[in-house]
């Protein structure tokens, strides 16, 4: 308890950055990055259900008992990612139709129930709010950053502008699976060089 | 019948959940760093999924559909297959004792597994018959499971390999699984 909430906040973007420090919730990390906008898109929602999820979770830390924890997390994280879903079908219905699957899966997404469990039970709230909010802006950064890399070598565009002349042939199968274990892969050698040095 | 087989092959190969959706990655490179472990969450998740497949397309058919409770779609199959991952472990310790020794370590973890949530999901999204419903979990979680155990069978052998260090571990892990899916993109042209 004895950090700051900026330190809070902060440690998520670059300490404990998932999904690169923490190997946690890679489904949608490796299936929705096909491009930035569905990268953002994702993380948004994401952040979205981690803030409200902490926030609850924290709130309620002392009226929950300990044995059924985890299924009350579930279903705390569960009716936010309802919400998440009827705000997307309602303002945003093209990216809710690309997102499609994913979206529902939210609710599996290991750092959002990890987080619940490691912190917010622990924690009041607004030291959870900003756990919250500092690891969601984190995996939303981390998602933009392989959407970009997988959009740009894929297809040549970044947010759907061409980036390369029209010489230009992309990795086609950067933007399909294999790519995004590749990218993933590579990137998380990339970051492993900046933090050893 | 034909309709069948071919489905069965669309689910392990053409749309393998793991290799070309995606789903089930945190298992995945989770548990394939030997063999054992491997086969255990293969065999865990075949278990697990065909029962929370047929159970959430009954519970959407039965229950959600008729009273027009679809919004909760959600919140219910994930309490279905936390529920049911816990039944399951309970009643497997009391009268399979030697299964529930080689899974039972693994079968927690199956909860948050986005494989059996997402198949799930796929079946009511594909508006399938029970029957199709049944035989699409039971490939999803073979293909799954090998895909897993293809996997472990080279990340024992990547283990030998001298990887440059900032390439080690999770990193090499998923530019090899990167090479495997891209083995298995190959299918897409079956279709």
């Amino acid at each position: 308890m004895a950090k700051s909430l900026t330190q809070e906040f902060v440690k998520g973007l670059w300490e404990e950055i998932p999904p690169f420090r923490l190997v946690l919730g890679l489904c949608p990390v490796l299936a929705v990055t096909r491009s930035v906008e569905n990268g953002i898109g994702m993380g948004v929602a994401t952040t979205f259900v981690l803030v409200c999820s902490n926030m609850l979770i924290s709130m309620l830390r002392n009226v929950i008992p300990q044995k059924i924890r985890i299924a009350c997390f579930i279903t705390i994280i569960a009716t936010f990612v309802t919400v998440v879903e009827f705000l997307m079908q309602a303002f945003t219905y093209p990216l809710y139709l690309k997102l499609g699957i994913f979206i529902p899966l939210i609710v599996v997404n290991c750092i959002v129930l990890g987080r619940a469990e490691a912190f917010a039970c622990k924690n009041d709230v607004a030291h959870s709010l900003a756990d919250g909010l500092g690891i969601g802006m984190g995996f939303t950064l981390s998602l933009a950053v392989l959407g970009a890399f997988r959009e740009v070598l894929g297809a040549g565009t970044f947010l759907g502008h061409t980036v390369f002349g029209a010489a230009f042939q992309p990795f086609t199968f950067m933007v399909e699976a294999p790519g995004a274990f590749i990218g993933l892969g590579i990137l998380l050698c990339l970051m492993n060089i900046a933090s050893s040095k | 019948m034909t309709e069948y087989i071919l489905l069965a092959i669309s689910c392990i190969f053409v749309n393998n959940i793991m290799l070309t959706q995606n789903l089930g990655s945190c298992p995945f490179l989770g548990t394939s760093k030997s063999m054992d472990t491997a086969v255990g969450m293969s065999m865990a998740v075949i278990f697990v999924l065909v029962m929370a497949g047929i159970t959430t397309w009954v519970v959407e058919a039965a229950i959600l559909k008729p009273m027009d409770l679809q919004f909760l779609r959600t919140v219910a199959f994930i309490l279905i297959i936390a529920s049911l991952v816990q039944f399951v472990e309970m009643f497997l310790k009391k009268s399979m004792p030697s299964l529930y020794a080689g899974l039972g370590i693994f079968l927690p973890l199956i909860t948050t597994n986005c494989a059996v949530m997402g198949v799930c999901l796929i079946n009511i999204n594909e508006e399938y018959t029970f029957l199709q419903a049944l035989i699409s979990s039971f490939c999803y979680a073979t293909g799954f499971g090998l895909a897993l155990v293809l996997f472990a069978g080279v990340r024992e052998r990547v283990i030998l390999a001298r990887v440059p260090r900032p390439l080690r571990d999770t990193s090499i892990g998923l530019i090899t699984a990167g090479f495997i899916a891209l083995a298995f993109f190959g299918f897409k042209g079956m279709g």
